[in-house]
């Protein structure tokens, strides 16, 4: 038979046969016109008498409105936190303690499908995701540190662990539920009472977590959740009566954090942005490194502050590992969130959008060549095509700054020591990935890489069990784990 | 400038990629979560019994199994017009002949397996005439087994010269090779037969008998197709996938029928690139065929039961 060209040669994956529409149905979720503020048990009308919309960024129409909080809200919430930590919270045994957090963790569980719905309607997620990996994984959060809660003696030995007082957490919009469980499931294990504030584009699902956990009679003002925008956020940071302050954001704002509570005694825990090496040997399994990359960028429409978003590939291989890229990419389907057949839906808000837009126009201007899959998109909404730049130079912006959306950069490399330069390049180090079939070559990689994370021959897996944390500019601190407990405890030396 | 034509060399198998398991599993998983409804089920059931190849491989089997074999092939329920046919029926050589009469102008294939069928423990001129006999006998289609012994022992080259004097007997019918994956233990070794046996010369691929347990799973077929995907990027040679045993049930053939669209798109999605080697899965496709146009579920004894 004749041999032709590898390049003419070319798969159709929009075949004959394809998907009918599978959404999950809106009815399966309650969600109120109107939200007011989780304070001391109750919900309570914000003194600045205003609220805000939030929508669906899949359709652009509003789900709800909340209430913004200000700063007599703020001081409201801490207050409540307070008597809450010294009248109840602090004196009572850890086990009884645990009791009530294995109750949320139970009732997360039994509200999945609801809150799958609302995350992905609120947040433009697809629900395999928020059904298979955000509810899951919150509740996983709860039941491990509902564990530890009467166990802080044995974690800690000889150190007396004792609990903080008021803890202030500021969540980001990228996994909304998970973030509040992260936060707050630690927060309580160690004895602590909560102040927390979802981001304004996605506060619905933390405050269908204050729904439940008011239904599940956690001692009023323990768990305060209060809605709002930048300012509601700065109010916290800076309220003097709170002991400790856990922030997932922007590093932009984790240095405005830094720097209104230096001179305080407040603690303090960042995760911040990143920008994540990938890095493709030529002796990998590469089907499946292309599939590990394709969802370490691609999940979550890159909303993820440990996404893979530079890709390095060995020189010798980077052709065949292209090509099997723009594959995958055909096959990735974009569209409504609800969808249970959708791989990669809304991007959050406009505005972020607009930042990826930005990124994809200098991508364009720095010589990059741009790749995008021939999807059609919805009329409505805000949408991205999954797209990867190829002939990406280490000095791109594209290569350096945190695009936090659906693409990726890739790069290449020749030797080991060069590709461990390249990828610790970056003022940011949150996480990385290796993919080899050599496991000298993998612990090698992992003890020069300068990231919190490092994962072989897979990538974005979460166990609650596993800290996460950055090095440099992505911040400071552990969630999750054994580790996760420190900076909820003052320990004696 | 004048360049140089790539030729296909034929590689060292030893160095043929190695497979993540966790990783292949993980893919292939992500498969079955694709949720197929309505029109997309009805006509992928439609497109499932037609890449069937209706199976009798057993020491009782006699003419007048084999002819009920090939009405049902041919009429799977007549209660429903406009059904299609399923794609072969496959048979040892001694009912070649009998299954290619009884099946006369319906266009459905005779797939005869071969070379000392299941265990293919025998000299090579036996596997030789073994095929040749079938062929003569009017197969369309040889499903020959490998040595899997010497595959163990590495003689790579005995496997491929075996393929190719087989593919050579066969003429003109098209060769099915049989890895029988579940003997082959490691995702690796089924990457390295899946190359041997595509540059060797095989039409298809094919996991299993059907005689050894596991016979064919998502991940050993997705390993397949991603063979096939690379060998056709290598070589611009189409080759077919067919997975065999194991496959009883609608639901799951319908995750392989999207493990097939997902990896190597339109150009397979018929029976001329894909099979399906099951016996039992034909009537679970059809009272399936039947819920969707009437709502109903049919008991069992509705279909017949060759």
């Amino acid at each position: 038979m004749a041999t032709r060209k590898s390049n003419t040669l070319k798969l159709k994956f929009d075949t004959s046969w394809s998907y009918a529409p599978a959404p999950e149905s809106k009815s399966a979720a309650t969600i109120n016109k109107q939200y007011d503020l989780f304070i001391n048990g109750a919900w309570q009308k914000p003194s600045s008498k205003k609220y805000f919309d939030t929508i669906n960024p899949a359709n652009e129409e509003k789900l709800s409105e909340v209430a913004e909080a200000n700063e007599a809200d703020v001081n409201k919430a801490v207050v409540a936190a307070r008597n809450a930590y010294e009248k109840v919270w602090r004196k009572m045994s850890a086990k009884e303690r645990a009791k009530y957090i294995f109750r949320i963790a139970r009732m997360v569980q039994e509200k999945a499908r609801e809150l799958a719905i609302i995350e992905s309607l609120d947040g433009g997620k697809p629900i395999r995701e928020s059904r298979d990996f955000d509810v899951p994984t919150a509740a996983n959060h709860f039941f491990y540190y509902a564990g530890w809660a009467d166990k802080l003696e044995y974690a800690f030995p000889n150190r007396n662990p004792q609990s903080l007082g008021v803890a202030g957490q500021i969540i980001p919009w990228n996994f909304p539920l998970l973030m509040a469980a992260w936060k707050i499931a630690p927060a309580l294990a160690t004895g602590n009472t909560v102040v927390l504030k979802p981001a304004e584009t996605t506060p619905l699902s933390a405050l269908k977590l204050a729904e439940i956990i008011q239904e599940s009679d956690l001692p009023p003002g323990v768990v305060n959740i209060i809605t709002g925008a930048g300012a509601t956020g700065a109010a916290i940071v800076k309220h003097p009566d709170i002991n400790k302050i856990a922030f997932t954001g922007s590093t932009e704002v984790g240095k405005i954090i830094q720097k209104a509570i230096a001179g305080t005694h407040k603690k303090a825990t960042l995760e911040l942005g990143g920008k994540a090496a990938n890095i493709i040997f030529e002796d990998a399994p590469l089907d499946q490194a292309v599939e590990g990359v394709i969802n370490g960028i691609f999940f979550n429409q890159g909303h993820v502050c440990c996404a893979g978003s530079r890709l390095y590939v060995q020189e010798s291989v980077a052709k065949q590992v292209i090509k099997k890229l723009k594959d995958r990419l055909e096959s990735l389907i974009v569209g409504d969130p609800l969808d249970k057949n959708t791989d990669i839906g809304a991007i959050n808000s406009k505005q972020q959008l607009e930042t990826i837009h930005k990124y994809l126009k200098i991508g364009k201007q720095e010589g990059a060549e741009m790749y995008e899959t021939s999807c059609a998109l919805p009329r409505k909404g805000f949408w991205c095509r999954p797209t990867l730049f190829t002939n990406v130079a280490q000095s791109n912006r594209i290569a350096q700054e945190e695009i936090f959306g659906p693409v990726l950069a890739v790069l290449t490399f020749r030797t080991e020591d060069e590709v461990i330069e390249k990828a610790n390049n970056t003022p940011y180090g949150l996480s990385a990935g290796v993919w080899t079939d050599k496991g000298s070559k993998i612990f090698n990689m992992t003890r020069r890489m300068r990231a919190g994370v490092v994962w072989a021959n897979t990538f974005n897996k979460f166990d609650p069990t596993s800290p996460f944390g950055g090095y440099k500019e992505s911040g400071f601190g552990r969630e999750g784990g054994l580790h996760g407990l420190l900076p909820y405890l003052n320990l004696a030396n | 400038m004048a360049v140089a034509r790539s030729k296909t060399i034929v590689s060292d198998f030893s160095l043929s990629p190695h497979i993540d398991q966790v990783g292949v599993e993980e893919r292939a998983s992500r498969f079955t979560k694709r949720s197929i409804k309505k029109e997309s089920k009805l006509n992928g059931l439609l497109l499932t019994l037609n890449m069937i190849d209706l199976t009798t491989l057993e020491g009782k089997d006699t003419d007048g199994k084999v002819k009920q074999l090939c009405y049902k092939a041919m009429h799977p329920y007549d209660a429903i017009q406009g059904l299609p046919t399923v794609a072969a029926v496959c048979v040892y050589p001694s009912m070649v002949k009998v299954a290619k009469k009884a099946l006369d102008g319906s266009g459905i294939k005779v797939a005869s397996v071969a070379t000392a069928f299941p265990s293919g423990q025998a000299p090579r001129d036996v596997k030789i005439r073994d095929t040749k006999y079938a062929v003569a006998n009017g197969a369309d289609e040889v499903d020959m087994v490998i040595s899997r012994g010497k595959f163990h022992a590495g003689e790579y080259n005995f496997v491929f010269d075996e393929i190719a004097s087989i593919k050579e007997a066969c003429g003109e019918a098209r060769l099915k090779v049989i890895l029988e994956t579940g003997e082959l233990g490691t995702y690796d070794k089924v990457r390295r037969a899946s190359d041997i046996a595509m540059h060797a010369g095989a039409d298809f691929i094919k996991t299993s008998t059907g005689k050894i347990q596991p016979a064919a799973t998502m991940p050993v077929t997705l390993v397949m197709l991603e063979a096939i995907r690379e060998f056709y990027y290598k070589t611009g040679k189409m080759i077919g996938m067919k997975p065999a045993g194991g496959i009883s049930k609608s639901k799951l053939a319908l995750h392989y029928l999207v493990m097939l669209k997902e990896t190597l798109g339109e150009d397979w999605m018929n029976n001329h690139w894909f099979r399906f080697g099951a016996s039992s899965l034909a009537n679970d496709v059809l009272m399936q065929i039947v819920k969707e146009k009437t709502g109903l579920y049919q008991a069992a004894n509705y279909f017949s039961v060759d």
